[in-house]
């Protein structure tokens, strides 16, 4: 279905992602570890097609994606939804208006720049939003949401696009852990309900283990690790973080349970630059 | 209203409630829109019907005449080119005299304009309820043309770039002032509470604290207003003011068979353009990041 041969992203002297290769059969859930600075999010731009590759090849579905240009690159981008830390919505539109966004690549340009779209679609992105739980904020500014709030707009625009994949880059990042917990089983709702592909990049091990059937694992731009969440032994997670012996994964997380699981004695402090 | 509720929306706002007072919404705003675009194509179209009637020649009559000066003049121009290159050695003292008269007036006018704009920007003013009376005073001199202001000067100075420079200086303090002010409006207002706790005076907290915010901004509207005053400087140089504009005013009447005159000024005007915004976009450059590129 998915296959990454050879993945490579250069800035200058510097490899962002260096030779990546994996490939996806069916569609899965995959959760991508690494610490900041890994090559996570170049990965993920790449497959959107925001960047452009420096070597290496990304084939969907019999497609190379990394030559598509011009309408088709739209057309890909438009088959593969991203949603960003930041959520990246236009903060001074209503929230079904950017949740239509998810449209802009069927619809000419003309009507859409007087925000014209058709009514089923307009019926469509309240559906989509009541399925996230937020019908009710429909007619709001973007920017009066809440962090969640606005994550979960964002994730409503990329499910309008009907896409075959969504990237999702550091979803839960700026949220609290309540609302990175909505967000992230949002996300798995999707995967499950819908069949399609997730792909996210995750900064915690530990939701990683929670939401992913499968999880990759980068350090310095390379693929150290692919495999079963149960397979991602502790031994593995230092490895991937280039962390000491004094790593502790509940150091690392957000999840709310967690803090039931603390070990008894104190956990040192770790710092994981 | 709490952010964990998933999947059924509490009672009351059904869906299709939802989507009903959506939909009306959209109705509205779409019939708003196109009323709004009606009423501009209907002044549009009346309004240049009215223009094109009293229009001495006529719109439509003229369009097909409207390349015969510019076409004459590159005729011309050609036929002399072999001049050219010692038409712009002629022409070159008085560009650079319109150029002078452009920069004093655009420092002039810009640290006028730095100090009104601060002194008219809420949050910042030195008096607070002084703003208005500041606003009023940039509005005045936006208002009046340079022409007028210059015409008023070369007869009470006389002629040469003087008055010109102060026409021009005193429109840029007023266009300057206004967009300086917006600019100083959205300033972090943090850096300058820290120089409050410090005990700063006013100009120390505008000179430590907004400025060093504002100058990328300033800077690039300064630039922007340079070039503008060049070719302001320019006109000015036909109601006396010397410079460059004397010359083509000389040379660009139509039948005195001096067209390469005023193509090597045009040439001269378009090549400093160029010249300071390249300059100035590379300036510009390295003060927003820091380096240069």
């Amino acid at each position: 279905m998915l296959e990454v041969k050879a993945l490579t992203k250069r800035f200058g002297e510097n490899i962002a992602v260096g030779n990546a290769s994996f490939s996806v059969d069916r569609p899965k859930m995959i959760g991508i570890i690494g610490r900041s600075g890994a090559g996570k999010s170049t990965l993920l731009r790449m497959l959107n097609r925001l960047s452009d590759a420096s070597e290496g090849e990304i084939w969907f579905e019999g497609t190379e994606v990394t030559a598509l240009r011009g309408r088709q690159r739209r057309q890909w981008q438009s088959r593969c939804a991203m949603i960003f830390q930041q959520f990246n919505l236009v903060p001074r539109m209503d929230v079904v208006s950017n949740v239509l966004h998810g449209t802009l690549n069927r619809r000419s340009t003309l009507a859409t720049m007087f925000n014209l779209y058709p009514q089923d679609d307009i019926h469509k992105a309240i559906e989509i939003l009541d399925r996230l739980g937020i019908a009710e904020q429909a007619p709001k500014r973007a920017e009066a949401l809440s962090g969640g709030q606005q994550q979960r707009v964002a994730i409503a625009r990329a499910l309008m696009q009907d896409p075959s994949i969504i990237l999702a880059d550091e979803p839960i990042a700026s949220l609290d852990p309540m609302n990175a917990q909505i967000v992230m089983e949002a996300l798995r709702r999707i995967h499950e309900e819908d069949g399609r592909m997730v792909i996210a990049n995750l900064h915690t091990l530990d939701t990683a283990r929670r939401y992913c059937d499968r999880v990759i694992g980068m350090r310095d731009g390379r693929i150290v690790f692919d495999g079963t969440p149960e397979q991602l032994t502790t031994g593995v997670a230092r490895d991937i973080y280039g962390a000491g012996a004094d790593f502790s994964e509940a150091a690392t997380s957000t999840a709310i349970e967690m803090l039931d699981r603390q070990p008894h004695k104190a956990a040192p402090a770790v710092a994981l630059v | 209203m709490t952010d964990a509720t998933f999947g059924a929306t509490p009672a009351g706002h059904t869906v299709e409630g939802i989507r009903a007072d959506y939909m009306a919404q959209v109705q509205r705003r779409r019939l708003y829109g196109g009323l709004t675009l009606m009423i501009f194509v209907i002044l549009m179209v009346s309004g240049f019907t009215v223009a094109d009637s009293r229009n001495a020649g006529g719109f439509w009559d003229g369009l097909n005449q409207l390349g015969d000066y510019p076409g004459e003049v590159l005729a011309e121009a050609w036929a002399n080119r072999a001049n050219l290159p010692a038409l712009i050695v002629r022409f070159l003292p008085a560009l650079i005299e319109t150029v002078n008269i452009a920069a004093v007036s655009t420092l002039v006018g810009a640290g006028a304009g730095l100090v009104l704009s601060l002194l008219s920007t809420r949050g910042l003013a030195r008096w607070p309820r002084l703003t208005p009376l500041f606003r009023r005073l940039m509005d005045i001199m936006r208002a009046m043309p340079e022409i007028v202001i210059a015409l008023v000067l070369i007869f009470v100075l006389g002629g040469g770039p003087v008055p010109a420079m102060i026409a021009i200086a005193i429109h840029t303090a007023g266009a300057l002032g206004k967009m300086y002010s917006e600019v100083a409006e959205n300033a972090d207002l943090k850096p300058v509470e820290g120089l409050t706790s410090t005990g700063a005076t006013w100009a120390q907290k505008m000179w430590l604290g907004v400025l060093p915010q504002v100058a990328p901004n300033y800077i690039s509207y300064s630039l922007l207003r340079f070039e503008i005053n060049i070719r302001a400087s320019a006109i000015l140089g036909f109601v006396g003011a010397g410079g460059l504009g004397y010359e083509l005013r000389n040379s660009m009447s139509w039948g005195l068979g001096r067209f390469d005159e005023a193509a090597a000024i045009f040439l001269l005007l378009f090549g400093t353009i160029v010249l300071f915004d390249q300059v100035s976009s590379r300036y510009r450059n390295r003060l927003t990041e820091g380096h240069a590129k």
